[in-house]
């Protein structure tokens, strides 16, 4: 049985996917993608993950988007609100999007998945940090060297040289 | 609990059919992060249903390695953008044709 809170979810989720790719400002594009960061972060606290739901707003509703809304605000005011796209192509887009929805909705409603219901305890988030710090610690350390040399790169990427006229290319 | 396996993921393939929509009709750079990212987003919701419901604590390891490597990538393709658009002034990947052979 789906119950009010997950159905409520569930469109708020869909909902500003969606209008986070066809707002016509991008401004209120990125606010609607929070829309949708949030939802996901719900749907995590419905499956007993408040662990996974924190770290969802944390990182993706608190800091991705935000430095998303701030590279927008960094684009020129007439890029914001301009909707260039081939009309044959947003067809085809359409029909690739219903193809793919019920081919893995049908998929999935032939498999076994849809009596899957669960009556255990949720997973505690103890066991999410001993996993963390014994069997993942490699990996642990490997990610902390990602993101540390990612942000690095992006800053690098991303700085104005002083002094040097931009360069501008014509073609 | 009240809801099944099957309802979480009916919404995850939702978000992924927009997403991937998002990506192949969508050419401004910006847009295809959105679009990415809701992919992303659906294959975490994914991770941590099946996890619910196996159940076992792995799925959410997981999901939160991904969750950390999305925020690497946004932080790179974010820097990208600026940078193309300072050379181009546009964001237009129509435009972006310097790579083109």
């Amino acid at each position: 049985m789906v119950d009010a809170l997950f159905l409520g979810f569930a469109v708020l989720t869909i909902v500003s996917a969606i209008a986070a790719l066809e707002m016509r400002s991008l401004i209120y594009g990125s606010i609607a993608l929070m829309g949708t960061l949030g939802g996901i972060a719900g749907f995590f606290i419905l499956l007993d993950s408040p662990f996974v739901a924190l770290f969802q707003i944390a990182v993706y509703v608190g800091s991705i988007a935000v430095l998303i809304l701030f590279t927008v605000m960094l684009v020129k005011r007439e890029l914001i609100f301009k909707m260039k796209e081939d009309r044959k192509r947003r067809y085809a887009g359409i029909g690739l999007m219903l193809i793919m929805m019920v081919a893995l909705g049908s998929l999935l409603f032939s498999s076994g998945l849809p009596s899957i219901t669960t009556d255990e305890p949720p997973v505690d988030y103890k066991e999410i940090g001993k996993d963390f710090l014994t069997y993942y610690w490699p990996a642990l350390i490997v990610m902390g060297l990602v993101l540390a040399g990612s942000i690095t790169g992006a800053i690098a990427l991303a700085r104005r040289v002083d002094g040097v006229e931009d360069e501008q290319r014509t073609d | 609990m009240s809801n099944e396996l099957i309802d979480f993921l009916i919404v995850s393939i939702a978000l992924l059919a927009i997403g991937i929509y998002g990506v192949s009709v969508k050419r401004n750079f910006i847009r295809m992060l959105f679009a990415i990212e809701i992919i992303i987003n659906a294959a975490n919701l994914n991770l941590v249903a099946f996890a619910r419901f196996i159940p076992n604590s792995e799925g959410q390891t997981l999901a939160l390695f991904s969750i950390a490597v999305a925020a690497a990538e946004v932080a790179v393709g974010l820097a990208l953008i600026i940078v193309a658009y300072r050379m181009y002034k546009n964001i237009d990947v129509a435009d972006f044709r310097s790579l083109k052979g």
